[in-house]
């Protein structure tokens, strides 16, 4: 584009091409910088993933084999690429164990992503409809957990969840159980888990969303005789819809990838693909099979979201 | 004049801050081990001696230390994986042989322990043991008998039979989430070589660990130490070390909790965790400096003092306080000891097989 708007020759006495080109490579600047951004945190990592999936183990160091050796020049490198295998992809399909641990993800995903919505929104609501001078304080108590580091908050579960911790005392206290619930490691602690971590990812965007919400529309459907229910599913529901979309991606994506909650507040019997993947990098050490779980995760992923992403867009324009 | 003095004062400080700044490149080791496994005095009186600055780093798993050094260029100038693990990197060519002529204090090497260690080091070329243990059974004295008055706690009845293990089911049975540990006793238990690597072998190891499985709380490698110390859990399959330590935690707090320690009769596996030093390693030769300090015999009887381990230094027994030296549950007796067996690592298929049939017993699926 740039080189084009300076291909003609200008008239005599305008200093403009200059301009014109200096505006041009700034413009391609800042196109560029999101894609070089992309390219080098998001698709060289991840055809080196891929390269590696199509590796076999070895024990060496790197603990698989080929590795491109570039001083072989092409010729080596085309070598290398002959010796590539799609044994690992294969083995992931004669195993029930892993579309099962994808399916556990995304049903868990899935699961806390709604329980989530159900609790995020009603305090996303609330915040969009309090006064404008507490919304900043309102704003910053969801933003506060941050502080702490994830770890430490995960922890700390820990303490309240398990058999002598502060939820079962209390309950015994209040005389509602005369025996500690068994929490810790069980799904429930996991879901609570996921639940309050994943919390604030959910109410920020639903909360910028409603609350640029035009208020007038509720009073003029209050006048037309719309009973308030009825109006808000009318009219405050799919208004927030970019946010509870953006919030549920900001969510979902995420847990299904979760490894350190299913980690510490999980039972051995919580099979997470991150668990799965985990298992395959470290305990078999077999770094081929660990890239191909990982490079099928990213395609579970993104395809469905590119796809809904699509959609979208055909429907905006539609709308148009 | 003035000018004259500043400048030499200006080029001594030069050269002063210079050497200084050499000198920190030069004497700096960066060490790697397992966490809680050294008394912190010893790093201090070794940089008092030496002049050499530690830079100490830990971990809690082999998985852990073995795919930094996989991945390579990890910095470190030690690290301390256990026996297996470092067959299979030493067989990657992750190490450097030791320079014995670097380290006096090898003369001390306790034979037998030695002799373990080049079924995974031949030649004994590349490790120094730190320290070695066993893995067996941790208990709650009290929760122990008032479920079963005549429990066999000196047996691994207590977790893979199932009339005995149901009836603490509900007091909390921990075990290592660790199949290089677990499978080897369920293996030994049923009569099976303890290091088999045929598959129906490990099928029927698999099964007699599922016949448990309900009765067993949680599979994990550091949890139980906390578990068994505050009366969560009553019986723990783990490290010798870890449940001397939880049972040093527990008298500590006063809680009431009473802790032992008992190396099952059926036997149960010697590990040995060891010095190495990387290829890469920036600082080699401070790194063997420190592993003869190290083996020092009074120097590695304080730091069994402290972690409750036996060490692989014979001389140094004789200054490893009586108490710990004559509890057979760290120091073994000569039967016991015979008892014991090693583990040698399985090649990827083995490993694969192992692992799944862990992830099956764990899960159920």
């Amino acid at each position: 584009m740039a080189v084009t708007d300076t291909q003609p020759t200008p008239p005599p006495g305008i200093a403009a091409p200059a301009a014109l080109a200096k505006r041009g490579r700034l413009r391609w600047l800042v196109v560029a910088i999101p894609y070089v951004w992309m390219l080098l945190l998001f698709l060289v990592p991840f055809f080196i993933v891929v390269k590696i999936s199509f590796s076999t183990t070895a024990i060496a160091l790197p603990p698989y084999t080929p590795v491109f050796d570039l001083s072989g020049g092409l010729s080596g490198i085309w070598d290398s690429v002959k010796e590539f295998t799609f044994d690992n992809y294969v083995f992931l399909t004669e195993d029930s164990l892993y579309w099962r641990s994808y399916l556990t993800s995304l049903r868990i995903a899935f699961v806390s992503t709604v329980l989530i919505l159900i609790v995020a929104y009603p305090i996303a609501y609330g915040m969009a409809r309090a006064r404008k001078e507490w919304r900043p304080s309102l704003l910053m108590l969801v933003i506060l957990p941050f502080w702490t580091s994830f770890l430490i908050r995960v922890y700390a579960w820990i303490g309240i969840l398990k058999q002598e911790g502060l939820l079962n005392q209390f309950l015994l206290w209040l005389g509602v159980i005369d025996k500690p619930l068994v929490i810790m490691s069980t799904d429930w602690a996991v879901y609570i888990g996921i639940v309050y971590s994943y919390l604030p990812f959910m109410i920020l965007p639903l909360y910028a969303a409603l609350e640029k919400m035009d208020e007038t529309l509720l009073e003029a459907a209050a006048d037309l005789g719309c009973p308030p229910i009825q109006a808000f599913w009318k009219i405050t529901f799919p208004l927030s819809l970019p946010g509870v979309v953006a919030g549920c991606f900001l969510v979902f994506i995420p847990v299904v990838g979760e490894f350190v909650i299913p980690d510490l507040l999980g039972g051995s019997n919580t099979i997470m693909i991150g668990r799965t993947l985990w298992n395959e990098f470290f305990n078999n050490r077999d770094w081929p099979v660990a890239s191909a779980v990982a490079v099928i995760l990213l395609l579970i992923l993104v395809i469905p979201i590119v796809y809904f992403q699509n959609q979208q867009q055909k429907e905006a324009e539609k709308a148009r | 004049m003035k000018t004259i003095l500043s400048r030499v004062v200006l080029s001594a400080a030069m050269l002063v801050g210079g050497s200084v700044l050499a000198m920190a490149a030069d004497k700096e080791v960066h060490i790697y081990n397992w966490s809680d496994y050294i008394d912190p005095t010893i790093l201090e009186d070794f940089t008092k001696q030496t002049g050499i600055k530690v830079v100490y780093d830990v971990y809690d798993s082999n998985e852990m230390v073995e795919t930094k050094m996989l991945a390579g260029g990890s910095g470190y100038d030690i690290v301390v994986p256990t026996d297996r693990n470092m067959q299979r990197l030493i067989q990657a060519g992750v190490f450097q042989p030791l320079d014995k002529s670097k380290i006096p204090n090898l003369q001390y090497a306790w034979p037998e322990i030695y002799k373990r260690l080049e079924t995974y080091d031949p030649g004994n070329q590349y490790a120094v043991n730190y320290m070695w243990g066993t893995t067996g059974i941790g208990y709650n004295k009290k929760l122990i008998a008032d479920r079963m008055a005549d429990a066999p706690v000196n047996s691994m009845d207590m977790i893979f039979k199932p009339e005995v293990a149901a009836k603490f089911a509900d007091c909390g049975i921990y075990v290592l989430d660790s199949a290089d540990d677990v499978m080897p006793a369920a293996l030994n238990y049923l009569g099976l070589p303890p290091d088999s690597k045929e598959t129906a072998d490990l099928e029927k190891a698999a099964a007699l660990i599922e016949s448990v499985r309900p009765y067993i709380r949680k599979f994990h490698s550091s949890e139980f130490i906390e578990a068994l110390a505050n009366g969560d859990a009553c019986i723990a399959f783990g490290f010798s070390g870890d449940i001397l330590q939880a049972r040093d935690r527990a008298a500590e707090a006063k809680n009431g909790v009473e802790i032992a320690y008992s190396i099952p009769k059926e036997g149960a596996l010697l590990w040995m965790d060891s010095m190495v030093v990387p290829k890469d390693a920036p600082n080699a030769d401070a790194a063997f400096a420190f592993i003869n300090y190290i083996q020092t015999p009074q120097v590695i009887a304080k730091a069994t003092d402290y972690v409750n381990y036996p060490n692989g230094n014979l001389e140094s027994q004789k200054y490893v306080n009586p108490d710990i030296l004559k509890d057979t549950s760290i120091y073994p007796d000569p039967t016991t000891l015979s008892h014991l067996y090693t583990t040698t690592p399985n090649d990827p298929k083995v490993q694969r097989v192992l692992t799944r049939l862990w992830t099956k017993v764990k899960t159920g699926s």
